[in-house]
């Protein structure tokens, strides 16, 4: 019972947080260039605006791809918020994000597939750090079971500092701020006119963002679950370190140029392998 | 002004101008004078814009790029041009390659003039287009709502 309300209360209130975060963000942002910003509730205009406009069909496949991506998210989220297997979880996210691959490549713009191809390079950068934390998770706790790892006594960010930082980098990816923004992104870059979501326009764009919403809520709750233990204080804890760690990646959109990919690739992984690796040679040795 | 519910997002073309109008639209979106305080993005994709702005003239080269554009805009749009080159050819109006403003193939609904337009000009421009965009918007989902109705009655 308890686990279908999570659920529930995850696909009613996903948006709204995802939603007022992107607001705060654009804030917090104009405000670190120094300009007034929109109003904190802007990226629900744009989303209500985006509904209401004219449909115009590039590609019929494309909104056959975008709902599965959409879906696989929620899925994700409902799944990692109902407790069960957080590896599932990443595996079910990797998926949308193949989905979302498709709905952009079956434009043949070629914007569209420069962006879906950068957007496989992401999915390879971040993609052993994502499996590294499943395993750091493993290793303190000795299950993947999200419940499980939330109930435990103990707080897992103090075993695992190390993921925690892998995870932290990658999230800058994930999230899609500069310096790894190379697939599509939130600001007036016109490289690639939008990458990805070049032949997304009115219904089509409002759901790549809406999922973007729900993505974000998941990612800020994996971030919790390195805070979050037994004691339901810890839980403030939790909401504190998302905070934190949000405000770091606005301050790293913010001050730092779009990166070429082979760069964003070597970086990636040299740094998530090495923070991980050590971190996960100290636990293994730990548990020895 | 500030707080309003509104998501104008605009595409900006260049089409024969000296460049002095498109440096002047750039700086209406610097922290100077901030036209994203209006909710109003600089987007790059006409499948994603609501307003269009148009510097410069019309040639012979870009009227298919210019009319390709609009059309690609989803309803409903407004366009905007900025500076006197888009609104009548300006002191280009006279060259073998120029046809004109750019009224000359696509609906223009508001014109900005100046050579080259102030911000505060364009920023005047662009809210009185977010107006427009509104009433449109309006007009749109009066039109939408009544062809479900008929389609429901048939
Ligand atoms: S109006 Fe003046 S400044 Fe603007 S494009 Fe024409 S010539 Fe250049």
């Amino acid at each position: 019972m308890n686990m279908i309300v999570r659920i529930i209360l995850y696909i009613v209130l996903a948006p709204i947080v995802g939603g007022l975060l992107e607001g705060i963000d654009r804030k917090i942002s104009a405000r670190m260039q120094r300009r007034v910003g929109p109003p904190i509730l802007q990226p629900f205009y744009d989303v209500k605006k985006l509904f209401k406009k004219q449909v115009i069909i590039v590609s019929r496949s494309q909104t056959f791809a975008l709902i599965p991506y959409l879906f696989l998210m929620i899925l994700t989220g409902s799944m990692f918020f109902a407790g069960m297997d957080i590896l599932m979880c990443f595996f079910v996210m990797s998926t949308a994000a193949t989905a979302l691959y498709f709905a952009a490549m079956v434009t043949s713009s070629p914007y569209a597939t420069i962006g879906a191809n950068r957007e496989l390079i992401q999915m390879m950068s971040y993609e052993p750090a994502v499996l590294l934390t499943c395993v750091g998770f493993y290793l303190a706790e000795g299950t993947f079971n999200v419940s499980e790892i939330a109930a435990s006594g103990r707080t897992d960010l103090l075993f695992m500092p190390g993921f925690f930082v892998a995870f932290v980098f990658i999230l800058t990816i994930k999230m899609r701020k500069s310096p790894f923004d190379t697939s599509t992104s939130h600001h007036a870059h016109q490289e690639l006119v939008k990458g990805l979501t070049t032949e997304m326009g009115a219904r089509n764009l409002a759901i790549f963002q809406v999922t973007e919403w729900y993505e974000t809520v998941f990612l800020m709750g994996v971030v919790g679950l390195y805070l979050i233990n037994s004691n339901p204080m810890s839980i403030i804890g939790a909401i504190i370190c998302i905070l934190v760690v949000y405000f770091l990646e606005i301050l790293i959109d913010n001050s730092s140029a779009r990166m070429k990919w082979e760069d964003m690739l070597r970086i990636t992984w040299i740094f998530t392998l090495f923070t991980a690796g050590v971190n996960l040679l100290v636990l293994m040795l730990i548990r020895l | 002004m500030a707080n309003v519910k509104r998501s104008p997002w605009l595409l900006h073309y260049d089409g024969s101008s000296c460049n002095g109008c498109d440096i002047e639209v750039l700086a209406s979106l610097t922290p100077v004078y901030d036209a994203e305080r209006f909710g109003v993005i600089n987007t790059g994709d006409p499948m994603q814009a609501d307003i269009f702005l148009i510097t410069g003239g019309v040639n012979t080269q870009n009227a298919k790029t210019v009319k390709q554009l609009y059309d690609q805009m989803p309803r409903p749009k407004v366009v905007v041009a900025v500076g006197v080159c888009a609104c009548t050819g300006g002191v280009f109006k006279d060259c073998y390659n120029i046809l004109g403003g750019a009224d000359t193939v696509i609906p223009v609904d508001i014109y900005v003039p100046g050579c080259a337009a102030r911000p505060q000009a364009i920023i005047d421009g662009i809210v009185q287009a977010v107006e427009l965009f509104e009433k449109r918007s309006k007009e749109h989902d009066e039109k939408v709502r009544s062809q479900k109705k008929g389609s429901e009655v048939a």
